[in-house]
């Protein structure tokens, strides 16, 4: 109606500039304010990092200058070294990287292998264990330590990597993560296709669900190998200082000065142990970040 | 079995006529005994075939709930059985004392100051982090240029190690020598002494949360604010709604499912927060006089330094009926926001905005 009479009424100039003017406000595109408050934001969420990259090049005096140090010194390598030499450093890398993947390609089978089990299988008692997974989701298994603890004293696992990898090998949340995408990605036609080919359970999922569910695996891993990198509670209880994770040879390494911590050889530990997610992160932060307003929004 | 071909490649007709008319001819021969031998194999193989479909699902459950069951079940009804007695770290399950060991955590002063520290970092932690997370996300939701590397760019203290955020922290609120101190003194303030004094140390560890958690939940309510329609804008915006009163009238009625979720995970979170207090001050157990202890670095001095499982336990279960309680106070205050409410913004053929996301294996 409104757009009707609008029409009749005679195209003056005034009209015109009404038009753009309302249109604009309809389809605003983000002004300098935007872009400077997302700015100021980037700043926020960058300058920890840089500020333990220039003051771990540099010497532990520089941390309280006026205005703070910004430019990165030449001291690096040698701080680097020194972190390598106080606390068993690349063998935390290298064990952090075997929990790290171990953990995240178990989660990944399991929860893929069960999420299509409650997807697209028909068997008695589905839907009342689909709701005992998410209501699982919510339980903080991190309140079971001490039986768990317990437990790998006596599998005499104390020390050892497993004793953090196996009680990180499956999350009721990949279960149910893994299910929602795959409800929705394959077609019942598909499986029925396959049986009636003559495929078998295990070749069905093997052969349709599997490349179906790439996308979600992938997503479902990098965010279960980012939660094991970063885990310190469960490592420092179970990892001694000999054979640490990246996490608790940081938290060694913090505690190594005592009441007089040397602090530009801590952030430059702080800086190493963040430098392999940060690959990571270049590399696939837009999945990541998909992952996240996927998680978000599919429910 | 056969080989299969790719999946692009099926076409469901086709293939069924093509598979039905192949086993009926490979093989057969034309003498009696070989049709009697290859109807029974073909039994078996159905039995087989059956056999396979029926437990197929069952087996492809089992390794998760087994395991799950394991690691994830029996420790938490454990800790039970195991705060009902004495029991020592190293010298194993004592005598039955019953509920004696709740009794002592709850009437023990540190466990409420632990309570007091973990209420005051949670409250500190999720209120300007919502807030902060609601106003990037408004300003994401935008025909942004280089929408990915903002995106990426607030997202970015998320990758950062809790340990690495607490000992990075550590130091920029350090009394002495932290970035902090020093635009205090040029400002002529007094110093701070943040990890000494309660409320400037729970403001340090507070940010500490802030700054690792607010990108991701942008990126959350991101999306549920992407899921809003967009004729619903345009509309109000020709019905003469500015940009704030948009905001206030359809943005945040629309998300509020997802502010809900964001802030039930954060309560669960902020509730067990342990390595950022612990780090804060390494050598102590949440400062010298526990003016930053929280519940789990509690739990963790009795189990640990001081190898009294049975009270750990005890402290592990009433932590787990806290949080049990906070989400049923958090449900029961989104009931009575949502009946309260004045007719909600209602738009058809919508997604569904939330109900769960990863939590990055919060603590």
């Amino acid at each position: 109606m409104s757009a009707l009479t609008e029409r009749l009424r005679p195209a003056t100039p005034e009209r015109f500039a009404e038009r753009r003017a309302r249109r604009r406000a309809t389809y605003e595109r983000p002004g300098v304010f935007t872009y400077a408050l997302l700015a100021a934001f980037f700043a926020g969420s960058a300058f920890p990092l840089w500020w333990s990259f220039v003051i771990g090049s540099r010497q532990s005096s520089d941390t309280n200058l006026v205005p703070p140090a910004v430019v990165p010194g030449g001291n690096f390598l040698a701080n680097a070294s020194e972190v390598f030499a106080t606390v068993p450093f690349f063998q935390a890398l290298i064990n952090s990287i075997i929990i790290s993947t171990a953990i995240a390609a178990s989660v990944v089978f399991f929860s893929t292998l069960a999420g299509y089990s409650f997807a697209k299988l028909r068997f008695r008692g589905r839907n009342g264990l689909l709701v005992g997974v998410i209501a699982t989701m919510a339980i903080p298994t991190q309140l079971g330590i001490i039986p768990l603890f317990m437990l790998m004293a006596q599998w005499h696992w104390i020390g050892t990597l497993q004793a953090v990898i196996v009680p990180g090998m499956v999350t009721a949340f990949g279960v149910f993560f893994m299910r929602q995408y795959l409800v929705d990605v394959i077609p019942d036609e598909l499986i029925e296709a396959a049986r009636m080919d003559g495929a078998n359970m295990w070749g069905t999922f093997w052969n349709v669900a599997i490349p179906a569910a790439k996308p979600a695996m992938a997503v479902l891993g990098l965010f279960s190998f980012m939660a094991a990198w970063t885990d310190f509670l469960w490592p420092l209880l179970v990892l001694g200082p000999t054979n640490p994770s990246v996490q608790t040879a940081l938290a060694a390494l913090s505690a190594s000065g005592g009441q007089t911590p040397d602090n530009s050889l801590v952030l430059t530990g702080a800086v190493l142990s963040v430098v392999p997610l940060l690959i990571l992160f270049i590399v696939a932060g837009k999945q990541l970040i998909a992952g996240i307003m996927q998680g978000a929004v599919k429910g | 079995m056969r080989p299969w071909p790719p999946v692009a490649t099926l076409t469901p007709l086709t293939r069924i006529g093509r598979s039905m008319s192949s086993t009926s001819t490979t093989s057969t021969t034309p003498t009696q005994r070989d049709t009697a031998k290859s109807r029974s194999a073909l039994t078996f193989r159905q039995k087989l075939s059956n056999f396979d479909y029926k437990v197929s699902p069952f087996l492809y459950i089992a390794p998760f709930f087994i395991l799950f069951a394991l690691i994830g079940i029996f420790p938490i009804v454990y800790t039970l059985n195991v705060s009902l007695y004495d029991w020592h770290l190293l010298k194993g399950q004592g005598d039955f004392v019953g509920l004696a060991n709740y009794q002592s955590v709850l009437s023990d002063p540190f466990f409420w100051n632990a309570f007091g520290n973990t209420v005051s970092i949670f409250l500190l932690s999720a209120l300007p982090q919502l807030v902060f997370a609601t106003v990037i996300a408004a300003l994401l939701d935008q025909t942004l240029r280089g929408k990915t590397f903002w995106r990426m760019s607030i997202l970015l203290p998320y990758i950062v190690a809790p340990v690495a955020v607490a000992v990075i922290f550590a130091q920029i609120f350090n009394q002495y020598t932290g970035p902090v101190a020093g635009l205090l003194d040029l400002f002529g303030l007094d110093p701070i002494r943040w990890a000494f004094d309660v409320l400037p140390s729970h403001i340090a560890i507070a940010s500490m949360v802030n700054w690792r958690w607010t990108g991701y939940n942008a990126l959350i309510l991101l999306a549920a604010m992407q899921a809003i329609p967009r004729d619903v804008y345009e509309s109000a915006a020709l019905d003469g709604a500015n940009k704030i009163r948009r905001f206030w009238s359809i943005t945040i009625p629309m998300i509020r499912p997802t502010l809900i979720f964001v802030v039930i995970t954060a309560t669960i979170g902020g509730l067990q927060i342990f390595t950022e207090p612990k780090l804060f001050d390494g050598r102590t157990n949440g400062g010298g006089s526990r003016q930053f202890q929280t519940i789990v670095l509690y739990l963790y001095e009795l189990a640990f330094p001081r190898r009294d499982f049975g009270r750990a336990a005890a402290t592990a279960w009433i932590l787990f009926i806290i949080i049990i309680l906070a989400g049923l106070i958090n449900y029961a205050i989104t009931r009575a926001i949502r009946t309260n409410d004045v007719k909600p913004v209602k738009v058809s053929k919508q997604r569904p905005y939330v109900t769960t996301t990863y939590n990055g294996g919060r603590k």
